[in-house]
């Protein structure tokens, strides 16, 4: 009879970003301020 | 259904100016959206990008204020990252790219089969050398040897070109190379690469 492998790699499930991409998306979001200027949007990155 | 107000609640902190609010957005669906993407791309470092690029992407939208589907965050970003995922795929279907850790070594087959200066430079010295030697051969024998090696031409070709029978061109042939070793071996010439 045929063995069906149905179970997922518990591998997958138990991963994670690294800290240092976190930190830099916490730091991008500080940083990125978007500017209202009549219809236009202008992005602008204070670091 | 508390999650998902919870979500929303974050998202509008998040674009009032709440930087924290995307901290716990991000502590709350990280382990979702990571994991999505590694089951497509299987392999860490890409799946560190795309989630990075997934997040600029969220980010970039909700402070120009383009979002508009509250209390459907965790699907919104999922199809950002899907999407994602997909140009990862097709851009590398355009540029496909080899890496060089596995057992497969790309430059073991493909070599540069240029020669280097220093080669180019003896290479050139010894074609003159040979053309020098070439020259101060009989004419006869000269007439043969440059028909045969250089025209490529059967000795049945050259005798009919040169009016001789085919045992003569032969002869020539000898003649010609024997007073080439002649001459290389008096002079002491290397004609090796």
């Amino acid at each position: 009879m045929a063995k069906n492998y149905i179970k997922s790699s518990p591998e997958i499930k138990k991963m994670s970003p690294k800290k240092e991409t976190i930190s830099f998306l916490l730091n991008y979001s500080k940083a990125l301020s978007v500017i209202n200027y009549k219809r236009m949007k202008f992005e602008t990155l204070l670091n | 259904m508390k999650q998902i107000l919870q979500d929303s609640v974050l998202v509008s902190n998040y674009i009032k100016g709440d930087e924290c609010a995307l901290g716990k957005l991000i502590e709350r669906h990280k382990q979702r959206i990571y994991s999505f993407i590694y089951s497509k791309v299987l392999d860490r470092d890409i799946t560190e990008d795309i989630f990075q690029d997934t997040f600029i992407k969220v980010i970039k939208t909700l402070k120009k204020g383009n979002y508009n589907e509250e209390g459907k965050f965790l699907p919104w970003v999922m199809r950002i990252s899907h999407n994602l995922v997909i140009d990862h795929f097709r851009k590398n279907n355009r540029m496909p790219k080899y890496d060089n850790n596995g057992d497969f070594n790309i430059f073991s087959v493909l070599s540069d089969t240029d020669l280097n200066a220093e080669n180019r430079i003896i290479k050139t010295q010894v074609e003159t050398d040979v053309r020098r030697l070439v020259d101060e051969l009989p004419n006869d024998q000269k007439e043969v040897l440059l028909m045969r090696m250089y025209q490529d031409l059967s000795f049945k070709e050259i005798s009919e070109k040169t009016g001789v029978s085919i045992n003569t061109a032969l002869g020539r042939m000898r003649y010609a190379l024997i007073n080439l070793r002649k001459v290389i071996d008096k002079h002491n010439i290397v004609l090796t690469n």
